[in-house]
């Protein structure tokens, strides 16, 4: 899966995206965040308070609860400030 | 319905794409715009926009598409800038073509509702020589909210 990341998050842990194999145990967006968080560094900075971040998935907006698969493009962001 | 989109780094001219919008729909009884610009604050140097390009316009897209299933449009022109801007530089613009003010009037302002609180761009500011991302309103969310339905 490909994994992107934007703003401030992107900011925190370096890099604005990489690919990712998804482990079989990970069905959802949260807990793909958490399994990120989990890495430390700059990702447990973005990904330390889940109510500041928001995800899309296939570049749709998504709540954390929403399914994940391998070959989806997941974006974690903070909540958008254009306009 | 014809929509056009349009997000680059490149500035506008509200007036000319105004008048290509009226063209375009042959005859609409009603235009409306926005435009918006980066506020002259103390202290602040410079706006800088960045987006997620494969999903701002497809999202932008479908706003529009919602706008014209719940009122009778002929047209919409979104253009939203990105990169870095300066204080009194324009930001943002947004036409609608209808047959009548009404419709122009609340799709205009349903769109920017929807851009501010759903588009994919994000705003950091330079300000006193700091970089800060500006922080996204609560106000701005309860004003996207009242189109629920």
């Amino acid at each position: 899966m490909k994994l992107l990341y934007f703003a401030w998050v992107r900011q925190a842990i370096g890099v604005s995206e990489e690919t990712f194999d998804l482990p079989d145990d990970i069905r959802t967006v949260g807990a793909l965040a958490e399994r990120l968080r989990a890495r430390g560094g700059g990702y447990a900075s973005a990904f330390a308070e889940f109510g500041r971040l928001r995800a899309a998935v296939n570049q749709e907006h998504v709540p954390f609860d929403a399914p994940v698969g391998t070959n989806d493009e997941v974006a974690f962001f903070p909540p958008v400030t254009g306009g | 319905m014809i929509a056009e989109i349009r997000i680059g780094e490149c500035d506008f001219d509200a007036g000319a794409e105004t008048e290509a919008l009226a063209r375009r729909c042959e005859g609409p009884g009603a235009v409306t715009t926005f435009v918006g610009y980066v506020r002259a604050e103390p202290g602040l140097t410079s706006l800088t926009l960045e987006h997620y390009p494969a999903m701002s316009e497809r999202e932008m897209s479908r706003h529009v598409e919602e706008a014209a299933r719940r009122w009778a449009l002929l047209g919409v022109t979104v253009i939203h800038r990105v990169g870095r801007l300066n204080p009194g530089d324009r930001i943002v613009f947004v036409a609608v073509a209808a047959m009548h003010r009404r419709e122009a009037f609340e799709a205009c302002e349903f769109l920017m509702d929807y851009l501010k609180t759903r588009a994919p761009f994000w705003k950091r500011e330079e300000r006193d020589g700091a970089v800060v991302w500006v922080e996204a309103l609560n106000r701005d969310f309860d004003a996207a909210n009242r189109w629920r339905r």
